[in-house]
């Protein structure tokens, strides 16, 4: 319990944290995002004190003192309210948002499974088969995770939608469809979806490989595991149920930096597949400087991965007992 | 069928623990260390560090050089998009500029990202990581919580904000801020290693000695951390080298800043997909893939030495000769 608890706490206090980022770097880095638009029109159009004003407003900027500001900033996250988006004005941030993140997390939720499961799988796999030819893959499976996530996605968009036609290249569906609970509109979603999510399955399965699979030589040298082959049980039962279960706890634990890698990863590819999702949000928001959009983005790509990563510690509390013992 | 053939390998591994034991005992230092590898075997293990350190030699030799190889990369000509040729290795970008220029002129923007922001990655995750380890208590559960706050916060979509609020960003700047945000998992691995190192018999000796704690930290401590430092910094530079190849490719890099990833911002700017031009796009991305790769496979080799278990071609190697003994 107390484990659960202290986990809860450290979440709740992540989360504050990066609201209070949220908040304070706009205010501290550049004053108010009214001098960022007034610095970059100038020249342009010389801005006359009332626009400048109505700028103010528009964007919620007072000469409060910095704290009332904040009580009033946490006020209007609890209901919601980032103000209005500048680009698709006048909609919500927060409704823009909304529509955003159904599409990413579809996306990203589906590829991140699926390469955890092939990295996992295979990894556990070669740590099993260590010393022998599979160990050639190694190396080569550095240079995949080297790769840039966006460079592989140009890549896939030339070899398979330029030269072989074998996918759509932009967007999310195809807008001759009406979106709605239609096979049509759904297959439609899948095709669109198939490069995005090969980009990042391809992108970042070598690194749960490598580090599964080095996992598993290391559990391999264990006293249990020599303990259980000498005693004669069967290969598969020792890597099934004595080697794999352990190898694959601190790829448990990782979650949380292998989540923010593929998150980062896929607001590049977004934007180059045009992908309707959070990510490519978050890219026309800053070009256009549509400051409460790029805030409330942020603040919702944060919380909805501190979330996951809380339910990954709980289920980790729950697999791993010595965990909640420790604490 | 793959397990029988294992199997019959494996009863020998027991056989290759004195061989990884007179590894395990502590040394006292990283050099020293090194020197013994390359003492011992100039054989298949040491492959992997020298690949990798040539190649990140290669590079780093070219960015020294490149603004006299090349001293002005964007210098158009009246052929646009041509094909590789003798007169131009990689090809020509749609104004007529080298291709081949401009990635040499790149490497100095990506190397320098890579050194400068794996340097105060090291600093930081030094503060954090062993500082807090090694004083314990308060200062250990604060820096913690802060380092394990900024490794759940997801890095780019933060760095996209922080870029797009700094004004005059540079090279310098953004290297900055991306070990800014990313410096948190490294501080980690670090914290690790410190408690680990620091409960061991020969520190608790030192204290019997009442060695003062900087020594303690400084002669004991330090030197057996210093593999684990150097990947840090490896983990660092290959982390920042991407970051911000994905952030010029959004178009958030360094004004007029020639790097990698502004080359593929400027290729896909200009539809090299569309056109078919895939001399444009491939080698600056084939690029950071063998800088990153070659970095990859130096983390590699410094885990093979911190972590004896993961030599698995000695442990075959052993195997067979046992076998050959038996026989």
């Amino acid at each position: 319990m107390r484990y659960y608890l202290n986990k809860l706490g450290f979440y709740l206090i992540a989360a504050w944290i990066a609201i209070t980022l949220n908040f304070l770097l706009p205010r501290l880095v550049k004053g108010s995002p009214v001098d960022v638009i007034l610095a970059k029109t100038q020249g342009v159009a010389p801005m006359p004190p009332e626009a400048r004003h109505a700028l103010e407003l528009q964007f919620g900027v007072t000469h409060d003192p910095l704290i009332v500001q904040y009580v009033h900033y946490l006020g209007n996250l609890f209901t919601g309210n980032f103000g209005l988006s500048v680009s698709y004005y006048p909609t919500p941030a927060i409704d823009v948002v909304m529509q955003a993140l159904p599409w990413t997390v579809g996306l990203v939720g589906l590829a991140t499974v699926i390469s955890y499961l092939i990295g996992i799988v295979f990894g556990s796999w070669l740590g099993w088969r260590r010393g022998t030819w599979t160990d050639a893959i190694l190396p080569a499976s550095t240079f995949f995770s080297a790769i840039p996530y966006f460079w592989l996605a140009l890549v896939l968009v030339y070899v398979f939608g330029s030269i072989l036609h074998w996918f759509p290249v932009s967007g999310g569906y195809d807008f001759t469809i009406t979106p709605g609970f239609t096979p049509e509109f759904i297959g439609s979603v899948l095709l669109y979806g198939m490069l995005p999510a090969i980009t990042i399955v391809l992108a970042s399965v070598s690194g749960q490989l490598l580090g599964t699979r080095n996992m598993m030589v290391s559990t391999m040298a264990e006293d249990y595991v020599v303990t259980a082959r000498a005693k004669g049980l069967r290969p598969r039962r020792v890597f099934g149920s004595y080697a794999m279960r352990n190898a694959l706890l601190p790829s448990v634990a990782g979650f949380a930096m292998s989540l923010g890698f593929i998150v980062n990863g896929s607001v590049v590819t977004e934007s180059v597949f045009g992908y309707p999702g959070v990510g490519f949000t978050l890219l026309t928001a800053v070009q256009n400087n549509d400051y409460p959009l790029m805030q409330a983005l942020f603040l919702v790509i944060t919380l909805a991965v501190l979330g996951a990563n809380l339910v990954v510690d709980l289920v980790y509390g729950f697999i791993d007992p010595r965990t909640r013992l420790a604490n | 069928m793959s397990f029988t053939q294992q199997e019959l390998a494996d009863p020998e591994l027991s056989g290759s623990e004195p061989d990884l034991a007179d590894d395990g005992a502590p040394r006292t230092g990283f050099f020293r260390a090194a020197g013994r590898s390359t003492g011992r075997s100039r054989t298949s293990r040491g492959w992997k560090f020298w690949v990798g350190i040539s190649v990140c030699a290669f590079f780093a030799l070219l960015a020294i050089v490149a603004p006299f190889l090349v001293p002005n990369p964007n210098q158009s000509s009246p052929v646009g998009l041509q094909p590789p040729s003798l007169d131009h290795l990689f090809g020509t970008t749609n104004i007529g500029q080298d291709v081949l220029g401009q990635v040499i002129a790149g490497t100095t923007g990506s190397v320098v990202i890579g050194v400068v922001a794996g340097a105060i990655t090291v600093v930081l995750s030094m503060i954090f990581g062993v500082g807090g380890a090694f004083l314990g208590g308060f200062w250990d559960n604060a820096s913690s919580l802060v380092s394990n706050v900024f490794l759940v916060i997801p890095g780019l979509p933060l760095l996209i904000i922080v870029t797009d609020y700094v004004e005059s960003r540079d090279i310098i700047v953004i290297s900055v801020v991306i070990a800014l945000v990313s410096w948190a998992g490294a501080a980690r691995v670090l914290r690790a290693q410190t408690l680990s190192v620091r409960s061991r018999d020969y520190v608790d000796a030192a204290r019997v000695a009442s060695e003062s704690n900087w020594r303690i930290m400084l002669r004991e401590i330090l030197p057996n951390l210093m593999p684990i430092i150097a990947a840090q910094f490896v983990f660092g530079a290959l982390g920042a080298i991407l970051a911000e190849a994905g952030l010029s490719f959004l178009g958030l890099g360094a004004p007029g800043g020639k790097s990698w990833g502004s080359i593929l911002f400027f290729a896909q700017n200009a539809q090299a997909i569309t056109l078919g031009a895939w001399w444009w796009f491939v080698p600056p991305g084939l690029c950071i893939a063998i800088l990153g790769a070659a970095l990859g496979l130096i983390n590699f080799s410094i885990d093979e030495r911190i972590n004896p278990r993961l030599r698995t071609a000695a442990i075959v190697k052993h195997a067979r000769k046992a076998k050959g003994a038996n026989r």
